[in-house]
């Protein structure tokens, strides 16, 4: 599960390492039927990180306001449901997906023409004026005790959501699973290899005749779109929508997933909200007051001896071992 | 003669420092033309405003007869303007191979595309190994930039330009930082470039310089100086005392 480059030379086939996470995640539908709540959450999360790594990872967008996208999805899917009675899980869906893309062209078209950190000051305040949008339309959103009477109909009329979240969590593993085929995709396109061409050297890009601001804001597009839906996806398996999807924590805690799984690396965004999710729950169990203290070390350690994250500690060590004689 | 490129009054200033002053060049098809002058001259200033990273105060700039002076760099490149970079401009992580294909799938217009693998474009590959074999840098394909030595760092830089199939080619110092040995092998490469191709280069070594270019231009504080063939260049006064005599004392 090494980074995955993409370009004119790399090999685009699936290798069987990479049926991994899907063997995993079925299993954990089977062998741990209480969790699956958690599970899907995990899903979410992996998919809301993986359109991340699209912008950061690939196209090298710095951005802490990645949440926006992510809240609207899940605001555009909770609204519908809960005050314009549109229970179909897909139609919500489709809108949350919509309401990312339509947010991040028209934000992107504009933050995309600066860099550093005014890009990372826009992306913040695009987030923090949304926040403040869904704080004061109490009438539309419920304002800070957040949208509850969220209704959301069986999956093609035939599947119902369930209390132990057994259609939730196979219905967000459909959704990551056709989000990773895409954006896996998309990476290993010319149009992928274009956007790390942009990362590595956007002057060279300029000089090469590439479009490049239109391919940035093309794929902030994309990434927007996703986070959306994954939006879409935590309104309905929580059938609830707080404001703090839309929160700068909920940003800053998506980078760190990242960061902790390995930017750039397409499985990296798998590896990460396992990781931080998981150690969340157990720490939140063990030390209720402390537990960032945890996610903290860790992040620490994992920034101070593994730039590449987790997946980068395992690439070195795979290399080290196959240099042994 | 075909004019290639052609910039009248050009002109660019920050602020009081005026870099480039009314300059009136012209550089015909297929001409091998060299661009000199002392360190802060503006030749670098004024390539950047031939390929657009750089907005001239006034003045004009014109690409096969097309004014091109309001015109952004992307569309500069899609009308047959290609440049290298005095210092490696090049995509470091990357793999020699995809250096270049970047460049041609760029040309062809198969890089937006998002549906196909980048490695499943065959014609992008092929015409993208052809061109590095041309350049001496196939057995280097797979190497990536970062791994490969500065001399063949440079032909990458040419072989990514080449890429473009440009009609007037921008060669900002091609042999800058290279050794003497290596540097004939640039040489080389640039005599073996296809005649079709308006050459403009801009070069401190002087036998390079005075081998390649069949008229030059000398470039002094922004303006131009002189410019005719390299015997006339090499016997003016006035570039001696500015330029070659430097030389000639070192």
């Amino acid at each position: 599960m090494s980074a995955h480059a993409g370009g004119y030379s790399a090999d685009p086939r699936i290798r069987w390492i990479e049926s991994l996470p899907w063997i995993v995640a079925i299993a954990a539908f089977f062998a741990l039927p209480e969790y699956l709540s958690l599970g899907a959450r995990i899903l979410i999360y992996i998919l809301y990180a993986l359109s991340l790594d699209l912008i950061v990872g690939y196209a090298g967008i710095i951005t802490l306001g990645h949440s926006a996208y992510f809240g609207l999805g899940a605001y555009v899917a909770g609204i519908l449901a809960a005050k314009a009675g549109v229970g179909d899980p897909m139609v919500q869906l489709a809108a949350a997906a919509a309401a990312g893309a339509l947010l991040g062209i028209g934000t992107g078209a504009i933050i995309l023409r600066t860099k550093a950190l005014t890009l990372l000051m826009l992306t913040l305040a695009i987030t923090s004026v949304l926040l403040e949008i869904a704080n004061k339309a109490t009438a539309l959103t419920g304002g800070a005790d957040g949208l509850s009477g969220v209704v959301v109909a069986p999956i093609f009329g035939l599947f119902r959501f369930d209390i132990f979240g057994k259609t939730a969590y196979l219905y967000c593993l459909l959704a990551l699973l056709l989000g990773w085929w895409l954006v896996r995709k998309m990476i290993y396109s010319p149009f992928g290899t274009s956007l790390t061409g942009v990362r590595e050297n956007s002057l060279r890009m300029h000089a090469i005749g590439a479009p490049v601001y239109w391919r940035l804001v093309l794929v902030y597009t994309l990434s927007a779109t996703i986070a959306g839906v994954a939006g879409g996806l935590i309104t309905q398996t929580n059938q609830f929508v707080g404001l703090n999807v839309f929160s700068f924590e909920s940003a800053g805690e998506l980078l760190v997933m990242l960061i902790l799984g390995g930017v750039g690396r397409i499985y990296g965004a798998f590896v990460g909200p396992v990781v931080y999710l998981i150690a969340q729950d157990l720490l939140a169990k063990q030390f209720p007051e402390y537990w960032y203290f945890g996610i903290g070390t860790m992040l620490v350690l994992v920034v101070m001896f593994a730039r590449g994250g987790i997946l980068g500690i395992l690439d070195s060590i795979l290399v080290k071992l196959r240099r042994r004689p | 003669m075909n004019i290639a490129l052609e910039t009248c009054g050009l002109c660019k200033s920050f602020g009081a420092l005026t870099v480039a002053d009314d300059i009136d060049f012209r550089l015909e098809s297929g001409a091998r033309h060299a661009l000199i002058g002392p360190n802060g001259a503006g030749k670098t200033t004024f390539v950047n405003m031939l390929t657009g990273a750089l907005a001239p105060s006034s003045g004009t700039i014109a690409l096969g007869g097309e004014d091109i002076t309001a015109m952004g760099q992307a569309k500069r490149v899609k009308r047959g303007l290609g440049r290298t970079f005095q210092i490696n401009a090049l995509f470091r992580r990357l793999p020699v191979l995809d250096n270049v294909a970047l460049a041609v799938a760029e040309r062809r217009g198969v890089a937006r595309r998002m549906l196909r693998a980048a490695s499943a474009h065959d014609d992008v590959r092929e015409e993208s190994m052809e061109l590095l074999a041309t350049l001496g840098l196939a057995e280097d394909a797979g190497v990536r930039i970062l791994d490969l030595p500065y001399g063949k760092q440079r032909l990458v830089e040419i072989a990514i330009a080449l890429g473009l199939k440009p009609s007037v080619l921008l060669l900002d110092e091609p042999a800058a930082g290279v050794p003497s040995l290596e540097s004939h092998r640039i040489l080389r490469v640039l005599d073996n470039l296809p005649k079709h191709i308006a050459i403009l280069i801009i070069e401190h070594d002087m036998d390079l310089v005075f081998r390649f270019a069949q008229r030059i231009t000398v470039l002094v504080q922004g303006e131009v100086l002189v410019e005719g063939p390299p015997e006339e260049i090499a016997s003016d006064r006035r570039v001696h005392q500015v330029y070659l005599g430097e030389q000639h004392h070192a």
